[in-house]
């Protein structure tokens, strides 16, 4: 059996915002087809949006949380990583105050994420060190 | 952008200025192709002679960072020979004496010193733009990562409404953002100075409403911005960092130094999807999904809100970067963080946001939704300042022409100009691990012009040292006239070469973009 279907989203690289279909084979995406209706790209792609399904799949993605330990980076549980944090961030913000957190969203991040962590960084922590790397 | 990416097409006159169109935007030029085959005419200004400026009407060849000085001569000829819209001027823009008061110290024969542009091409530019009827500008990271990059988009904006070339179908100023969600994280502010939907910290009333929705008290002060994390981290001022999905140690200007301030922190937080250079100094590092593993809203260039869909599950143990946030949030004790789903976490934005008040997750399931849209039946703003700016008048602000901050000397006497290469994208964390884009090309290079390379016996293909004040680097030597003599090339995205180990650190004193289009630096033969 192949299940084949197709999903309409947005290109992942530059900030055109072509629409694209990415094509999906029992559950890996195996190709990007542009979208005509899309009035932005009306069926075109560059190269970059023509191959962006394939770093998905890519060996190399992260697949587990991981923290220092002895120096080194160790595959660990969500639950210990948010522990962690939480515990992490706590004692820093309680001895040097909100402002010695800071935070870096990202271009590349969607509205809904960079608004959460924006909000968690004003309302949770309580500072506005907040800025993206989209300058660069 | 004030215009849609589309409604290029129908412009009878485009000036591209500091964009390298077609490697780095290219469906945006195709729009542009198109227009010129309708019989338009394509002004390029670049430092460089792109591509795209091999097809152009009219190529100014300008200096590195004489953007100031050229738009300023245009205004000054425009405005000696009556070419400006002076009913524009008079209903909707204020200022405009002292803007030509400015404009007096531009003659024609100066600017032409200054930006190396012959008087003739600045007399024909200025023509060819301020006389057709429909003229856009458009713009890249070569007029912002300056540091005059605020002083070079008022200029652009001094001469959009100059020429009435503004609140039109096909006439604006057209920003082109490099990555996919550059308007959205600004819109969302992920930045120091205000609240979502560029609403002010300072505002009793804004800050009040957030207060409310939120249930906390907001700190007013100012943040930081990223630069100046940076450095505070040095004094000892920042001690924990939330870094979701950048990779500053490769994107920042001079990275060696960026990478000991990392070093220095008590906390680094990364969220990201591949083990970059940035996670290789983390304490924790969350395992974030791709765009294709989870659902959500990016914002166009052309402030258009589009969807981004799940299509497969999430690959190994990792997990949406919204319910990352969440997570961290809840482990913290924190309310204000129980969302289903994105759509949730967009109404939230929806209720806050009056840019964003009439947009749904219904409403932009085929087609996005360009903003400011106040109110669910409010269609798509396609172009902005139709027949005010959000202010009222327009305000001209003149600027006078600054030198950059690092120019070349007798130790280092070559500029070097940073930039995209077509085939890849940012600091290559996604691109380099995409096979057709690595069979491409899939190591960094330095373009340098056939005097210079005649000069110091560099042969194509040979390896270059490339050192200025901050590190060196070894890349590659490709012979091309692309770039003008005394002047070189490298691409950003290979962090084994990092540009970055070169660029200077100076900054905009305004929004503190640093300039990544000129430093100084010198070029040694690698043995
Ligand atoms: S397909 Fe190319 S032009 Fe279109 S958004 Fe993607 S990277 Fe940009």
């Amino acid at each position: 059996m192949i299940n084949y279907h197709t999903v309409y989203t947005t290109c992942p690289y530059c900030g055109t915002g072509c629409g694209m279909l990415l094509e999906v084979m029992n559950g890996r995406l195996v190709g990007v087809l542009p979208c005509k209706t899309n009035s932005i790209n009306q069926g075109k792609l560059c190269i970059k949006g023509w191959s962006a399904h394939e770093f998905v799949h890519s060996p190399e993605r992260l697949k587990k949380p991981l923290l220092r330990k002895d120096g080194r980076l160790e595959e660990v549980e969500w639950d210990e990583a948010l522990s962690f944090i939480a515990s992490k961030l706590k004692a820093i913000t309680q001895t040097h105050g909100p402002d010695s957190f800071a935070a870096l969203s990202s271009a590349k991040c969607t509205n809904e994420e960079n608004y959460l962590l924006q909000k968690f960084t004003r309302a949770v922590i309580g500072t506005n060190n907040i800025d993206h790397c989209a300058r660069l | 952008m004030t215009n849609s990416v589309e409604e290029l097409e129908d412009a009878a006159c485009i000036m591209i200025i500091g964009s390298n169109t077609t490697a780095s935007h290219p469906i945006v030029a195709m729009h542009i192709f198109r227009a010129k085959e309708k019989g338009a005419k394509i002004i390029v200004i670049d430092p460089r002679k792109t591509h795209i400026a091999s097809y152009a009407d009219l190529y100014l060849a300008e200096k590195s960072g004489t953007d100031v000085a050229i738009i300023n001569g245009l205004l000054h000829i425009i405005i000696k020979e009556g070419w400006y819209d002076k009913q524009f001027v008079e209903e909707r823009t204020e200022g405009f004496v002292e803007l030509k008061t400015l404009l007096e110290e531009y003659p024609p024969a100066r600017v032409a010193e200054i930006t190396g542009v012959p008087e003739a091409q600045l007399r024909q530019a200025a023509e060819m733009f301020a006389k057709t009827k429909q003229s856009s500008i458009v713009y890249c990271m070569g007029i912002t990562q300056h540091t005059v990059g605020v002083d070079n988009v008022l200029s652009l904006a001094n001469l959009s409404m100059a020429t009435g070339h503004i609140g039109k179908w096909a006439s604006g100023v057209n920003p082109l953002r490099g990555q996919n969600n550059v308007q959205g994280s600004t819109d969302m502010a992920a930045i120091p100075n205000v609240l979502p939907g560029y609403q002010s910290l300072a505002d009793d009333a804004v800050v009040s409403k957030f207060e409310a929705a939120w249930g906390v008290t907001l700190p007013r002060k100012p943040g930081l911005t990223l630069m100046e994390i940076m450095g505070a981290i040095g004094t000892g001022g920042i001690k924990a960092l939330y870094v979701m999905g950048e990779n500053p140690a490769v994107s920042d200007p001079d990275i060696q130094h960026v990478k000991k301030a990392l070093e220095a922190l008590e906390l680094l937080i990364v969220q990201d999807i591949f083990p970059t250079e940035t996670v290789a100094l983390a304490h924790v590092v969350l395992p974030a999904v791709s765009f294709a593993e989870r659902d959500g809203t990016f914002v166009t260039t052309d402030r258009r809100v589009q969807r981004i869909r799940k299509a497969i599950e999430p690959i190994g143990d990792t997990r949406p970067g919204w319910q990352i946030i969440c997570d961290v949030a809840h482990a913290m004790g924190a309310g204000g963080f129980d969302f289903a789903s994105p759509s949730e976490i967009f109404a939230e934005i929806a209720s806050l946001v009056p840019l964003y008040a009439g947009i749904s997750y219904e409403r932009i399931a085929e087609n996005g939704i360009q903003w400011p849209c106040p109110t669910k039946d409010a269609p798509s703003t396609v172009f902005l300042h139709k027949d005010r700016f959000s202010k009222g008048l327009g305000t001209f602000k003149p600027v006078a022409y600054k030198a950059p901050a690092e120019l070349p000397d007798e130790e280092y006497p070559f500029i070097l100009i940073t930039g995209r290469d077509g085939f890849h994208f940012h600091t290559g964390s996604m691109t380099r691990r995409s096979k057709s884009l690595t069979a491409q090309i899939n190591r960094c290079y330095v373009q340098i012009h056939p005097l210079d390379a005649k000069k110091l016996k560099i042969k194509a293909g040979q390896m270059i040292r490339l050192r200025s004040r901050r590190g060196a680097i070894e890349v590659e030597a490709r012979i091309t006239p692309i770039v003008q003599s005394g002047s070189v090339f490298v691409p950003f995205h290979f962090a084994e070469t990092a540009a970055n180990v070169l660029t200077n650190p100076a900054l905009d004193p305004v929004v503190k973009i640093p300039e990544y289009k000129i430093c100084a630096v010198k070029l040694e033969k690698a043995t």
